[in-house]
């Protein structure tokens, strides 16, 4: 019954010839064959993209490098009706207005202050980024004490001379700080020295922060409305970040609290700003911020557009932070109370390290976000670099066909290093927090 | 002795002070924030009061019904500049966001799966070009992308008294596509009738085939059948009633004049830029979602549907989507999301989209920006909102159900 058996059988006498060795299983032909020409499916595939990218890419080099006007000074270089070319990228537009896509208006004498503001974020950034950098936790206060007012001054010259009243103002704040520390201290029956030392270093910073901003260092005043360019662009997204991760961080505490009202407060505004589209929020700061303050304050333009991406880029941080502690293991949690810690403690010694060295990467996705988005500052008015490079495409000196497709194509440029970069090094951060898990 | 005094002090502890239990504190750190929340509110409220009314604005919803006086380029509805109110112009930008975000949806679906599953292509090539588009337009912002398509788009195009004629009634000019616009007759019914039956006789018939199969085995041409009786009847039909002579659907072309084209559908150009940015843009994030969904499906669920004999179009289609789907929902509905509130940049280039007519034209008209921000903020939240809800339920039904 079993076909086994009812199978003709054949034994073969002789051996067979060897075949041939397979003389194209390595090498560049090979390796076509196999990735570009494996079916006739795959051949059709590879065609049609080599037909696109022929389409495609000539004539975008062509446009972007071989045709284009790399010198010249004014829109002459770039029309075909004055002897120029006009098929190709006018990047001598992009050279001539360099200074004024980087600084904006910023006075020309004061210009260095910008520059050493660069030099002064690149070394937050790279301090605070970089794994292996010594003193990561004097980097964070840098990144988020130092830093922030150390530029203040530096970009609008700081001296905002205070009066003798507001300081002696200032000194009865304090000194009512201090008591309310002391009185819960001893409300509480603990120890006084902690609290007094709590007390008074949170007024030894904003008093250290006033101060800065008060003195006269003799710099020059730069009103904000000349900022611009990739200076604002710049600005805008490292406010955002350094209000946003630790704002963010309340807020991912605030929605994982077993308090109900603080976790709905926190899931109110979390959900609330994540359901609208940034420019309506940045439209409400520029329209109703002047309106909820009393009739005499006024809201520096530039100020409006940066609490509105602050708040925006806050409630997206949360979501990310959120992530982390509720990765946490439980363990963690209850290690940590069964070491008698309070919840400040617990916190910010055993769970957020961990937590937000889990999501660092989310983190940098959040930040590449929020530098894209400050594009949009540029829809309210505030110029940052695409506003400036709009402001640069109407200017009638530069009037010729390419002008706009150059600028955008800058701009592109100019975020694409960004943000590319960004995403590789957060690529590379979680390559090596996986590296942990692998087998 | 010593035991019960042991028992006695666990069962109750050492009185300590109230202020150290955490009931109490919680209660008194919540009181303290929402003190603050009130006192915050409640100047902020005051102040507007104040300035509001220095300012002669007046407040209230009842500027919606008043005349706009303004016009708008893309009117799905009737809105004139003599006889549309703010509420009208609010309709109107309204349905200008969403027609833009659901198309832009439709698009993006087939591009981002497209560009997802190139991403995974064995084919060296295409795996390279798919990743290249996606890093690329991933990391230049969207406002960017949108203002450079509209500079192409709209330099690309000729002036409107030279149009380009691309047949079938089709012209296009720097002031948009134009296109044959369909005048429905009154005997449409007939064929909306016919393609509700189509529908409803398709969905008894995919259920009975589902069952035979699950029962029999059999397979039934469902594909085929859909396609007959969705496209295939209402067609027909149509054929039949233009033959007798009651034809339900005609054309009306757009006439080249001397100057400008009348007549016919206008596509803005701001229209097309728009699309073509968030769809390209969004596409690229789709594409990530896709390929992440699909690594998710494990390799054993390939090679154990293969050693049951399914066919690698089976496969694929039976087994690695469904799962993949699975993991592909939720961020893709987030994706949709953000095209939907992504498509508010339409103001920077001109499309009268809810935040360019609103939050721009009217907010600047009535300066009444609390209403207007509350009203433009409520829809984009109500968008969110429902469409998590209705994701939530769909996600539901294709959850992993387990024991």
């Amino acid at each position: 019954m079993s076909t086994a058996v009812d199978m003709p059988r054949f034994v073969r006498a002789r051996q067979v010839e060897a075949l041939p060795p397979p003389n194209l299983a390595r090498g560049p032909i090979a390796w076509v064959r196999e990735n570009l020409f494996s079916g006739p499916f795959n051949t059709i595939l590879t065609l049609v993209v080599f037909f696109l990218l022929y389409v495609s890419v000539p004539p975008l080099m062509k446009f972007l490098f071989i045709d284009a006007v790399w010198t010249g000074t004014d829109r002459a270089a770039c029309r075909a009706d004055t002897g120029g070319s006009e098929s190709g990228a006018c990047w001598a537009f992009i050279w001539d207005k360099l200074n004024y896509f980087i600084y904006g208006s910023y006075t020309i004498s004061e210009r260095w202050r910008v520059n050493i503001f660069f030099i002064l974020l690149a070394v937050g950034v790279v301090w605070l980024l970089w794994l292996k950098a010594p003193r990561r936790d004097l980097g964070a206060v840098y990144f988020f004490w130092v830093f922030p007012v150390v530029s203040y001054v530096l970009l609008t010259g700081g001296n905002e001379s205070f009066s003798g009243r507001f300081w002696i103002g200032f000194a009865i704040f304090g000194a009512l700080v201090i008591a309310l520390f002391a009185f819960v201290a001893a409300l509480l029956k603990a120890s006084l020295r902690p609290a007094l030392i709590l007390g008074g270093g949170i007024v030894a910073v904003i008093g250290i922060t006033l101060a800065l901003v008060d003195l006269d260092f003799g710099l020059a005043h730069v009103p904000t409305s000349l900022w611009g360019g990739v200076l604002v662009t710049l600005l805008v997204a490292t406010v955002g970040i350094v209000v946003s991760l630790p704002f963010g961080i309340v807020l991912a505490l605030g929605r994982r609290s077993k308090l109900p009202i603080v976790r709905m407060a926190a899931v109110i505004f979390i959900e609330f700003v994540r359901g609208v589209p940034l420019i309506t929020v940045l439209i409400m700061a520029n329209t109703m911020l002047p309106l909820f303050l009393p009739g005499d304050m006024t809201v520096d333009r530039l100020l409006r557009p940066l609490i509105g991406t602050a708040l925006f880029a806050s409630a997206y941080m949360a979501e990310v932070v959120r992530g982390g502690l509720q990765a946490m293991p439980k363990g963690q949690y209850e290690g940590a109370m069964s070491l008698g810690l309070n919840y400040p403690q617990m916190m910010s010694l055993i769970i957020l390290p961990q937590a937000l060295r889990i999501v660092i990467p989310g983190i940098v996705n959040t930040f590449i976000g929020l530098f894209k988005d400050t594009s949009l500052v540029a829809i309210v008015g505030i110029f940052d670099l695409v506003k400036t490079i709009e402001a640069s495409r109407i200017d009638p000196a530069w009037a010729a066909p390419t002008i706009g497709i150059t600028g955008y194509a800058f701009a592109a440029l100019f975020y694409f290093v960004f943000c590319f970069g960004m995403s590789r090094y957060s690529l590379g951060v979680e390559r090596r927090l996986a590296a942990g898990q692998k087998r | 002795m010593n035991s019960v005094q042991t028992a006695v002090s666990q069962t109750s502890p050492p009185k300590k002070s109230f202020l150290y239990d955490p009931k109490v504190r919680g209660v008194f750190y919540q009181v303290v924030l929402v003190a603050a929340i009130i006192f915050l509110f409640y100047v902020a409220a005051t102040n507007a009061i104040e300035n509001l009314q220095r300012a002669k604005i007046a407040s209230g919803f009842g500027f919606l019904n008043n005349t706009a006086g303004f016009d708008i380029s893309q009117t799905l509805i009737q809105f004139s500049a003599a006889g549309g109110t703010y509420g009208d112009a609010f309709i109107v930008g309204l349905l200008n966001t969403l027609i833009v975000s659901a198309i832009g949806i439709f698009f993006t679906t087939f591009l981002g799966f497209l560009i997802g599953i190139a991403r995974l292509s064995k084919n060296w090539m295409v795996a390279k070009v798919a990743m290249v588009y996606v890093e690329v337009l991933r990391n230049i912002p969207l406002l960017v992308q949108l203002l450079f398509w509209y500079i192409a788009v709209l330099g690309a195009l000729p002036q409107p008294r030279n149009s380009l004629e691309m047949g079938a009634g089709f012209y296009l000019n720097a002031r948009g596509l134009f296109m044959a616009r369909p005048i429905w007759a009154s005997n449409i019914e007939i064929l909306v009738a016919v393609l509700l039956i189509g529908l409803v006789v398709t969905f008894i018939y995919r259920r009975w085939a589902r069952k035979q199969q699950e029962q029999t085995g059999r397979q039934y041409p469902v594909g085929k059948v859909t396609l007959a009786l969705v496209l295939g009847l209402p067609i027909l039909t149509w054929i039949v009633l233009a033959l007798l002579g009651a034809n339900p659907i005609s054309f009306e072309l757009p006439r080249k004049g001397t100057f400008n084209l009348t007549g016919g559908m206008q596509i803005l150009p701001e229209f097309v830029a728009l699309l073509l940015g968030l769809v390209t843009y969004t596409a690229a994030f789709i594409a990530e979602v896709v390929r992440a969904g699909i690594l998710a499906v494990s390799k054993g669920q390939t090679e154990a549907a293969g050693s049951l004999g399914l066919t690698p179009g089976q496969t694929l289609r039976l087994v690695v989507i469904p799962q993949a789907m699975r993991v592909i929902i939720p961020p893709l509905t987030s994706q949709y999301l953000n095209l939907t509130k992504n498509s508010s940049l339409a103001v920077a280039i001109g499309y009268p989209d809810l935040v360019q007519v609103f939050m721009g034209t009217v907010l600047n008209q009535t300066g009444q920006a609390i209403e207007v921000v509350v009203i433009t903020m409520g829809v984009y939240l109500t968008i969110s909102l429902l469409t998590s809800f209705i994701m939530n339920i769909y996600n539901r039904r294709v959850a992993i159900v387990e024991r």
